[in-house]
């Protein structure tokens, strides 16, 4: 930690933090440098908020359906396939994106350009899936059974428990669930740098290319930067502000899922 | 007293609605599902049917070539499995170490919460940023270049809270009345923990290494940002020559245009998620075996 800080204070000093924050341009491989971090930024949270979107309502989705509706033996089926799902490097879902479900998305929308911000996305969410849905699955489970009793005595149906009583009450571990997903989501890397392109450009369009910022890490890292040039310190700063980023996120998780298991336990 | 009889009609009526609006609630969930399952299945058949038909014993045995149909993976299975046998020494003896001092030693302090908070904290950090702490602290402060060990330590780092954490939960499943018994008959703390409870939850701990592994042998961003070459025509011959893996290699195959070598890329991938398997099935087979030894 104290070695990004270092790094990246050694940047500040070169570049105004001002500038850093607000210029629209993320140049700084190019002779005309600005070091605007505002395009990787968004970047970065659009392919996540693709990847959430996804990921969110399928994740409880299936959550919901494995705790409350699916057969023990369907349960002891499926579980370990999401669990392969889990476990598959992300260059391979990288692979998927570029190889496979770009061309297809092609063919539905002819606009779209080969390297964009929303086949990654989606696959993207494909990845951060398993574990939403088994967070959600173990908050789900955390719900004390007099709960579910209490309402399904007042004569509410398995679907009007799940709505009114479970999901409400499990509410402070699917929230955690959720924002750790959105954690793993910006930090991802290897999606992202094969399939969305290397273009930080400040634009909002999933169609088009998009650059993140680990995806910027990975380009610079690939080309031979010299130690100690600018353009060195330039990846120690955006992995710095990446840090805080996932740093907050992840403590935020962490809280609620301490206060939500103390109201039960 | 009077009761107000609810017409059969109605109770009936409202009590369909109810049961089809579950029925479509199940439908609804059993496809998505059935629709992430599919999407599994589609992104192995793409992988196999591109990939499999690549591996050949020249593929194997080849080394990186300008040429697509020349090209070989033989430095990068090579890089790879060295890579998880570094790994592997590092991490496992720290990881399990750690977990066996909080657990078993170390008394419940402000210090040892901190230091809990910290792991799982850590966790979470992307792996990316554990890549940029190997450069600057591996690569250059503690000058092994691009090494292999300079990637089996950032490696190492990225997976010892999985293992630190899984190896506690192990720990803690233990039963308490056995280190009383053993406690009780005059063994040491020590004693106790290497005849006793270190048997017993080796099952766990087992798995815990295996799954923390099977992680480290499929991240390719912490070694790209560490430096670990693209370009490899040997095999690394000590702990201090450069490298590259599998995944950093299908990376690099991925990121050219031609389609012949995007061929390679899935044969590539063919080979890496075999290697997952064979760890996998490794995990199985080491947990049954001491299950079989231990708790009889």
């Amino acid at each position: 930690m104290l070695v990004l800080a270092f790094e990246a204070f050694s940047f500040f000093e070169e570049v105004s933090i001002v500038d850093f924050f607000t210029d629209s341009q993320w140049t700084p491989l190019f002779s005309d440098k600005h070091f605007g971090i505002a395009p990787l930024l968004v970047g970065t949270l659009l392919t996540s908020g693709i990847a959430l979107v996804v990921a969110l309502p399928f994740g409880l989705l299936i959550a919901i359906y494995l705790t409350e509706f699916a057969s023990p033996r369907l349960r002891s089926i499926l579980k370990p396939m999401l669990e392969i799902l889990a476990g598959i490097p992300t260059v391979v879902f990288g692979y998927f994106a570029l190889v496979f479900v770009t061309p297809i998305l092609q063919m539905l929308i002819p606009s779209l350009e080969p390297f964009n911000a929303l086949s990654p996305g989606l696959v993207m969410g494909l990845m951060i899936l398993p574990m939403v849905a088994s967070l959600s699955e173990d908050a789900l489970y955390t719900v004390p059974r007099s709960l579910r009793d209490a309402a399904y005595a007042l004569g509410a149906t398995r679907l009007q428990m799940v709505f009114s009583v479970l999901v409400p009450a499990a509410m402070g571990g699917v929230t955690a669930s959720f924002i750790l997903a959105m954690s793993r989501a910006i930090g991802e890397t290897m999606i992202v740098a094969i399939a969305a392109g290397q273009q930080p450009v400040l634009t909002g369009n999933p169609l088009s290319p998009v650059e993140t910022m680990t995806a910027f890490i990975v380009q610079v890292s690939l080309g031979d930067t010299p130690h100690g040039t600018l353009e060195y310190k330039t990846i120690f700063a955006v992995a710095a502000a990446l840090f805080l980023m996932t740093l907050f996120l992840n403590n935020i998780s962490l809280r609620i899922r301490e206060r939500f298991e103390r109201a039960y336990v | 007293m009077t009761t107000h009889a609810i017409p059969c009609q109605v109770v009936t009526a409202v009590q369909r609605r109810r049961q089809l609006h579950e029925k479509l609630f199940e439908l609804l969930a059993l496809c998505s599902v059935a629709a992430a399952l599919f999407v599994l299945l589609a992104l192995l058949a793409s992988v196999f049917a591109q990939g499999l038909t690549r591996i050949d014993w020249q593929f194997l045995t080849g080394f990186p070539s300008r040429f697509a149909n020349k090209a070989g993976v033989f430095a990068a299975l090579v890089g790879s499995l060295y890579l998880m046998l570094l790994t592997a020494i590092i991490a496992i003896p720290c990881g399990v170490g750690a977990a066996i001092y909080l657990e078993e030693y170390a008394r419940k302090t402000r210090l040892t919460r901190l230091i809990e908070l910290n792991i799982a904290n850590l966790a979470g950090v992307p792996s990316i940023i554990y890549g940029m702490l190997g450069l600057q602290v591996f690569v250059r402060v503690a000058g092994f270049d691009r090494s292999l060990i300079a990637g089996a330590l950032t490696l190492a780092l990225l997976i010892l809270p999985v293992i630190i954490i899984s190896a506690r939960e192990a720990l803690r499943s233990v039963p308490v009345s056995i280190r009383d018994a053993s406690l009780a008959l005059g063994a040491t703390r020590w004693q106790t923990i290497r005849d006793h409870v270190l048997p017993m939850a080796m099952p766990s701990i087992m798995t815990g290494c295996i799954l923390g592994l099977s992680r480290a042998i499929g991240e390719t961003a912490p070694l790209i940002t560490m430096g670990a070459l693209t370009y490899v025509a040997f095999v690394p011959d000590s702990i201090f020559s450069p490298f590259t893996v599998l995944p950093i290699q299908t990376y690099n195959w991925l990121s050219r245009p031609q389609e012949a070598f995007h061929e390679n890329a899935a044969a590539a991938i063919v080979l890496l998620l075999g290697l997952l398997l064979l760890m996998n099935a490794a995990a199985i087979f080491l947990r049954q075996y001491f299950e079989a030894r231990y708790r009889r």
